[in-house]
């Protein structure tokens, strides 16, 4: 540029300036790009008129008609609207997802640590459950629990007779439990609850920091879980006194004619998706653990043995921090799988998002572009919220370089 | 200058993309065969046997389109939908014609980009339940569980039937038929239910069919029929006059069998039919023979019900309503003349 000012003015045209033409051909690569985009929005649009196809999101409003088995406490009816299913089966989605990451975790970490366990019959227990759940495909799994669950499991009216009230039960329309009615007073147990967590929040920072000061050790983890139990429990008699009885009333499942009415109930539908996403998914969890746990040198035990600490706190305080950084990123990757592989729900009637609405709704509106496009974009969302949220939790521990 | 002619072309371009092709019979006949969407096997309607080879009445319909318009009957190619995919698989030019047990309402022929051309089978939606729960009539299955499809109307018209009732039930909703049938046997639900049809057939195949009967509700009306793409009138009249042949063949008494010696019938009605006579055909955009080929290669639709699901079948479906106008049913084609 600066020899340019040097130089006579150049008298050349426009056409050979190379600064013109470089924005001349990134103009025309962008109308390239948005003529394209246009003209298939444009062409869908133009084609599904051709073919009397409706379009547009109105159909949300429209009443559904249909019921849906798992409502998650959400008000639903047959009179709701479209929107309103939606929102339960994106909820039911939300629920597997988030439990069979949980589970999976846990089931992942114990049978990561078992696979290296120095006891024989333990490791090889692991591994042969790695190598079996790891290598069946997903979809037959789900089948082998659901009727694993159904078959064996005794129908309602061969245990129950009419008008019986059961508290808990097991039988082939699901698992019934008490389902607690919360009524007057039973706010003070939720302060309670609250003002637990809190506390022991508060606690774990002042314990931290006067272990940094003073090398002094405070039993946060018992503390912690006394307030968290014993506050609530607190509030509930406290409620009891006051009010003369329980905030807190059960209604129990009462058997009609064909099966239990009332009470909490998970579905079987439920029951083996979750089983079967949480075991299959934890079979590579495990995996990802070990690797994690191998790659802390062997050295880095040692060096905390001889420092005087048990086998526990070096596993804890040593090894898993470490090893850590190395399983989560892997660890998110089963997380998003996971939350995908729950839309395989419907073939086994649970109604999850993919169940309810890129099935029934979209059979019965007819409006596929619109319903796969939200459905795309419910599952993006959740998976880059994931995402966020584990990228989050890696950088946090991270190896902090000082 | 540039710009504009780059503009112009960009634009041409784009809305002659925008016509869509509507020919699909000259699709079809330049592919030699037609696509037809079925079911994924339902015993009478379109289920195929060992080795590959479908049959029922609805691939009966999709074997005399072929007949009509490619003269062969076995130009066909099935593809197993289920109950959830069907109308998208149409409206996206995956299948020709849909001959899958579907029922033709307002919703689905206005709004879904659909043509249905007439009915092959007038049905109604029913329950299936043990016998040994001892239930007598529909009115007392309130709190049961029912097990159905999704993306069907008779998941809709479960609902609306219980609500009219004043009865509290839990819909269990499977995407295919098996695992409908598989859930209901294995104990899920008290009450199975399809149309009235589509349960003679599915209880074929229960571990033990005569453990179960059907109630004598019918809470909804399921004419059946055959769907093809909306806007291309020519393709639809052809499927809807294939369905008329068929019925009008019985009418005028035209077999398989006697077809060939009623080319040579004096009767007007079926010399216009058969092609001996004026120019419905040609009229269609198909050869004089059209007709001529559904009947003798397929068979009347008095011959395809009785092969199908007719009572001497495992369904044992009388023909009821299904029978000819002239025989006390409803089944009543426009003439050809």
């Amino acid at each position: 540029m600066t020899l340019g000012s040097e130089a006579a003015p150049a008298k050349s045209s426009i056409i050979n300036d190379p600064q013109i033409r470089a924005i001349f051909y990134q103009i025309v690569a962008l109308i390239a790009v948005l003529w394209f985009g246009w003209s298939i929005w444009d062409n869908t649009q133009t084609n599904m008129e051709a073919r009397g196809i409706a379009s547009g999101f109105g159909f949300l409003e429209s009443t559904a008609g249909f019921g849906i088995i798992q409502t998650a406490g959400l008000e639903y009816s047959e009179e709701s609207t479209y929107g309103q299913a939606f929102l339960v089966s994106l909820i039911n989605t939300i629920i597997i997802a988030f439990t069979g990451v949980v589970a999976a975790t846990i089931l992942g970490f114990i049978m990561g640590v078992a696979r290296l366990s120095h006891n024989w019959l333990i490791q090889k227990l692991a591994t042969a459950y790695i190598e079996t759940f790891r290598n069946i495909p997903l979809l037959l799994q789900i089948f082998f629990w659901y009727h694993a669950v159904l078959k064996p499991l005794p129908s309602p009216r061969s245990i129950y007779e009419r008008g019986e009230e059961i508290a808990f039960g097991i039988n082939n329309r699901g698992a019934y439990m008490p389902d607690p009615v919360f009524g007057d007073g039973s706010n003070l147990i939720w302060i309670g609850l609250i003002v637990g967590i809190i506390a022991t929040i508060v606690i774990d920072k002042w314990a931290v920091k006067r272990q940094m000061n003073t090398g002094e050790q405070f039993p946060v983890f018992y503390t912690g879980l006394g307030l968290i139990i014993g506050l609530p429990i607190l509030g509930y008699l406290m409620a009891t006194v006051f009010m003369g009885s329980s905030p807190v009333t059960f209604e129990y499942a009462v058997m009609k004619g064909f099966q239990l009415d009332g009470g909490f109930v998970i579905i079987p539908e439920f029951i083996a998706l979750f089983i079967a996403l949480s075991v299959y998914t934890a079979a590579f969890i495990a995996e990802n653990v070990r690797s994690g746990i191998q790659a802390v040198s062997h050295g880095q035990t040692e060096a905390a043995h001889a420092l005087g600490l048990r086998n526990g706190p070096t596993l804890r305080l040593i090894v898993i921090p470490q090893a850590l950084r190395v399983i989560i990123p892997p660890l998110t990757s089963q997380y998003l799988n996971l939350t995908k592989n729950s839309s395989l729900a419907t073939a086994i009637a649970y109604p999850d998002l993919v169940s309810v609405f890129a099935g029934t709704v979209l059979n019965q509106t007819g409006q596929a572009v619109e319903i796969i496009a939200i459905t795309m974009a419910v599952y993006l969302s959740l998976s880059v919220g994931t995402s966020i949220f584990m990228n989050w939790y890696n950088a946090k521990m991270a190896l902090v370089e000082r | 200058m540039k710009f504009k002619t780059l503009l112009a072309a960009g634009a041409a371009i784009a809305f002659s993309t925008t016509m869509a092709s509507a020919a699909t019979l000259d699709d079809v006949k330049a592919a030699g065969k037609i696509k037809c969407g079925v079911s994924q096997g339902l015993p009478g309607f379109s289920n195929p046997d060992d080795e590959g080879n479908w049959s029922g009445l609805d691939v009966a319909f999709c074997r005399a389109m072929a007949a009509a318009v490619l003269g062969d009957s076995n130009a066909v190619e099935f593809t197993p939908l289920s109950a959830k995919v069907r109308f998208t698989a149409l409206q996206s030019g995956e299948i020709d014609v849909l001959s899958r047990n579907t029922t033709w309402t307002a919703t689905r022929d206005n709004s879904l980009g659909l043509e249905f051309v007439g009915v092959n089978y007038y049905d109604g939606q029913g329950f299936m339940v043990r016998k040994d729960l001892g239930v007598k009539s529909a009115t007392e299955l309130s709190g049961a569980a029912v097990c159905t499809n999704t993306g069907t109307t008779t998941e809709l018209n479960v609902a609306d039937y219980f609500r009219a009732q004043g009865m509290d039930y839990t819909v269990v909703a499977f995407e295919k038929a098996d695992e409908v049938v598989a859930a209901y046997d294995a104990g899920r639900c008290d009450v199975y239910t399809t149309d009235r049809s589509g349960l003679a057939a599915q209880r074929v195949k229960l571990a033990d069919p005569e453990a179960h009967v059907v109630l004598p509700e019918i809470i909804s009306k399921e004419p059946l029929g055959p769907a093809v793409r909306h806007g291309d009138n020519q393709w639809g009249d052809i499927a809807r006059w294939t369905l008329n042949a068929m019925i009008n063949a019985e009418e005028l008494g035209i077999t398989s069998a006697n077809v060939d010696e009623m080319k040579g019938s004096d009767n007007p009605s079926i010399k216009r039919l058969l092609g001996t006579e004026g120019s419905v055909g040609a009229d269609l955009g198909l050869g004089a023979d059209w007709a001529y080929n559904i009947v003798k290669q397929v068979g009347n639709y008095g011959e395809v019900y009785d092969a199908t699901v007719g009572p001497n079948t495992p369904l044992k479906l009388d023909r009821g309503v299904n029978a000819l106008w002239t025989q006390g049913g409803i089944l009543y084609a426009a003439p050809v003349r």
